[in-house]
């Protein structure tokens, strides 16, 4: 990648971003450390483009940047108020039609959602809360999953079917019953070839895929996000592996 | 049921998978059966189909549940669906379902104990003309009435077979009224592809650019550089395919071109085919037109049997094309190109990100075009009378005649084709519609207008339609409407992107918390912002026009909701007196001790 001559250039909130063919705006920004939000979003995955939370205004059209091919010339607005708060109200979305209680939650302190609801100055869930009836599954014996946190972004689907080569995971139902399954006629996990050493145990950004006897390992206060903004760890493992990047 | 109750399900499902094959594509077609045999698709059957075509289980169940035909859960031997679009509940379908529940001790969505039978609500059957509507086991039931819903609770407890009852209850007629170029003047089968290929692909091209033809499924894209992009894309394969998953709440055209016009659509592919190089085509058919399904097919066999389907059409060496019929399972955003497509492809119907856009990457990745039904039979006519024909038909930017679905309140409902450029006014007169309030053009997804603007047009220009026009007269409950069509929004956002899945939840609870009184000032504001949220940052047009109806009737009919607002600024959505709910269907009361005030 370093051998390319990176002519071609696109511009983000005014700064030119250059990109190689193939990589898309988000690509192109993280490559750059410009911060564009994103939950769904995982470098390591193929990009999915549901959360929305990355949407961009590209020449004055809304677009999705995770999933949207670099093109020249394109001159992308991301930091603006209106798209924060568009997508302030998307995270709002995500917290009520689920069921999250930070204070009580294992995740607190490391979950995405709640650290891209800090970054985006959400003060309150703002809509009504839908309440649904989300089933927890301890059938495993070493992980739990608990839909009632689940945001759908579908990390842990692309994770085990990319990586893990297992498909443990998929999503079936659809409007506001889509739902996440697993590989078993008996929809428990228990009875699924998942491992707690598989990368789909990982991903997951809120707290729907917990493994059994961590839980508060690390106390509040000194978790990943106790310390630094979702912008920071998001851009991470991308200046890693881009040094020579800005 | 627990799965060891289908022992021998590999046996049963064995001549299924003879007729599809092992390919991952067939899965949609296979549990389209799976249902049929079974009344619901099992946790056994999903298992053994994952085996059969070799996929994860979770893809199986994947598309098992996101069709509204298929169900991961019993729906009876017989399984009625009443039409839940706004002119069939004008027309008293809600009573007419409760009806027919009460009478038979049904709760509307649960089967009945003995597993026999359950009933339900769907979206819109495409009966609007006829109503009120239903489908029973998929075939459609028109003109319903209490009688009928008698006779129907009678076959049922004799449980005789669907494809007994008497065939006067499922009589499903044209009700074509106004025929223009399109629909009244005689067409020859074969004369479109004898001038395409007398003229040649190059020069039919032109004349569908001269035409000046846009697409009728409502984004009104040129269909000579949609053509001529798929002809210009590099593939193994190209594909054509007829989009017939006519979906939008009011628009039946559709049901009636199918129905009596099916040579002038599959004339379209042909020439279409020629054109960008397709051997093979798909006539997508939206599940609630089943009962169109074996006319068409005797429609292609006479096409083959005459040499105008198959190899070498018309005698033409190495012109060889075929169309297949894929029938759809219930989803309204399979109407979307790339979501058809999906279900074309056995999945999901979710609607794919672009670029990359069909015309390149559609149906296996290879190039694809993807036209309306009413698209295909004026390509047709233009191949045969030309572009410069067509032109002259219409206005500048919108050539040629709509064909409108009228319904509601007119006298006349039905088929009528105008040219381009028509006002509301005449429209309005020709079918009969007394003292009209609001007409809905082109469904839910389209422009609620008012009667201050009757005299727009239809046309691109103006008032662009796919072809749903729904008529209100005065003293009809505008707020009602618009609540039907956000409870349809709703029921059939596909839930991929946040906007759409939760937003149309939300629009749908605040205009129920407005329909039930208990709605304010401030409501109204959230109905805006939840509205600009979806159209700003949603994935397709779905989430993008869901919430058009209620913005128009916010901005054009505050009659509709002024009166039903609380007078206070906030009152909170949680309803004490509808929490109650649960204990009220528990214990069978709803008289007045069993509410609060």
């Amino acid at each position: 990648m370093g051998a390319l001559v990176m002519s071609k250039a696109i511009t983000i909130d005014g700064k030119s971003v250059s990109f190689i063919d193939g990589q898309t705006i988000m690509d192109a920004a993280l490559a750059a450390g410009v911060y564009i939000p994103h939950l769904c979003h995982n470098p390591e995955f193929e990009p999915h483009g549901n959360c929305k939370l990355c949407i961009v205004s590209v020449n004055g059209r809304n677009m999705t940047a995770c999933t949207m091919p670099a093109a020249e010339d394109m001159v992308v607005a991301s930091n603006t108020p209106e798209l924060d708060s568009d997508r302030q109200a998307l995270v709002q979305m995500l917290f009520v039609e689920g069921n999250h209680i930070c204070p009580a939650c294992e995740a607190s302190g490391n979950c995405q959602l709640q650290a891209a609801a800090y970054y985006l100055k959400m003060l309150s869930p703002h809509f009504m809360h839908f309440y649904p009836p989300r089933e927890v599954d301890a059938s495993h014996p070493d992980i739990f999953l608990d839909l009632n946190r689940c945001i759908l972004c579908e990390l842990c689907v692309r994770a085990s079917r990319e990586v893990d080569g297992k498909n443990v995971f998929g999503i079936s139902g659809r409007g506001i019953g889509t739902h996440l399954v697993v590989n078993a006629a008996s929809g428990r996990l228990g009875d699924t070839n998942f491992a707690v050493t598989d990368r789909a145990a990982q991903v997951c950004p809120t707290g729907a895929i917990l493994i059994k006897r961590q839980g508060y390992k690390i106390p509040i206060g000194q978790r990943t996000f106790d310390h630094k903004k979702i912008s920071e760890v998001q851009m991470e493992p991308v200046k890693r592996t881009e040094p020579e990047h800005e | 049921m627990e799965p060891h109750e289908f022992p021998h399900i590999e046996q049963q499902l064995a001549p299924v998978f003879e007729r599809h094959g092992c390919e991952a594509n067939q899965l949609l077609k296979i549990l389209r059966e799976v249902q049929e045999i079974f009344h619901f698709v099992p946790p056994a059957a999903i298992t053994c189909v994952a085996s059969h075509l070799g996929v994860p289980r979770t893809q199986v169940e994947g598309v098992a549940g996101f069709y509204f035909f298929l169900s991961l859960k019993s729906v009876g031997k017989y399984r009625l669906l009443f039409s839940d679009n706004v002119t069939d509940q004008m027309q008293g379908n809600p009573e007419l379902m409760q009806y027919f529940c009460h009478k038979l001790w049904l709760e509307p969505g649960k089967v009945s104990e003995d597993n026999l039978l359950s009933v339900d609500s769907t979206s819109c059957t495409g009966m609007c003309d006829q109503g009120p509507a239903a489908l029973v086991n998929g075939w459609p039931l028109t003109n319903l009435d209490r009688d009928r819903l008698d006779l129907i609770a009678e076959l049922i407890h004799d449980k005789k077979p669907v494809c007994d009852w008497p065939s006067m209850l499922f009589e499903v007629k044209d009700n074509i009224r106004r025929a223009g170029t399109l629909l009244g003047e005689p067409f020859k089968p074969g004369a479109a592809i004898r001038a395409t290929l007398d003229r040649g692909s190059a020069a039919t091209l032109m004349e569908m650019e001269a035409s000046g033809l846009r697409g009728r499924g409502g984004a009104g894209f040129s269909v000579a550089r949609k053509w001529s992009l798929c002809r210009a894309a590099a593939g193994d394969h190209h594909y054509i395919v007829c989009n017939a998953d006519e979906g939008e709440p009011g628009t039946f055209k559709d049901r009636v071109l199918l129905n009596s016009y099916a040579d002038l659509i599959c004339e379209g592919m042909t020439v279409g085919a020629r054109i960008v190089g397709a051997t093979q085509g798909f006539l997508y058919l939206r599940g609630e037109y089943r009962h169109l399904l074996k006319k068409l097919e005797e429609v292609l066999a006479r096409r083959r049997a005459t040499g105008l389907l198959g190899r070498s059409i018309l005698g033409e060496t190495g012109f060889d094309f075929d169309i297949e019929i894929h029938l759809g399972a219930g989803s309204y955003i399979c109407g979307e190109e790339s979501a058809l497509i999906e279900s074309l492809e056995g999945k999901r119907g979710r609607p794919r990100n672009r670029p990359p856009f069909p015309v390149t990457h559609g149906y296996l990745d290879q190039p694809t075009v993807v036209d309306n039904v009413e698209t295909l039979a004026c390509a047709a006519r233009i191949a045969l009378q030309g572009g410069e024909w067509f032109a002259a038909i219409g206005t500048t930017q919108s050539t040629g005649s709509k064909i409108l679905s009228i319904a509601g309140d007119c006298a006349r409902p039905g088929i009528y084709e105008y040219p381009f450029g028509i006002t509301l006014h005449e429209i309005l007169g020709d079918c009969g519609a007394e003292d009209p309030y609001a007409v809905q053009v082109s469904g839910p997804s389209g422009t609620l207008v008012s009667s201050k603007e009757f005299d727009r047009r239809i046309s691109f220009e103006d008032l662009p339609t796919a072809g749903a026009f729904t008529v209100f007269k005065r003293g009809r409950d505008i707020l009602q409407v618009v609540q039907n069509f956000a409870h349809f929004f709703a029921h059939e956002s596909c839930g991929f992107c946040t906007p759409c899945r939760v937003g149309t939840q939300l629009q749908k609870k605040i205009v129920d918390k407005i329909t039930h009184g208990h709605g304010t000032v401030y409501d109204l504001e959230e109905l805006k912002h939840v509205g600009h949220i979806m159209q700003s940052m949603s994935h397709c047009g779905l989430g993008h026009t869901a919430a058009n109806p209620v913005l128009d009737m916010l901005e054009k009919f505050p009659d509709a909701y002024e009166h039903k607002l609380k007078n206070f600024a906030f009152e909170p959505v949680f309803d004490l007196d509808g929490a109650l709910e649960t204990a009220r269907n528990i214990t069978g009361r709803d008289d007045a001790w069993a509410h609060l005030s």
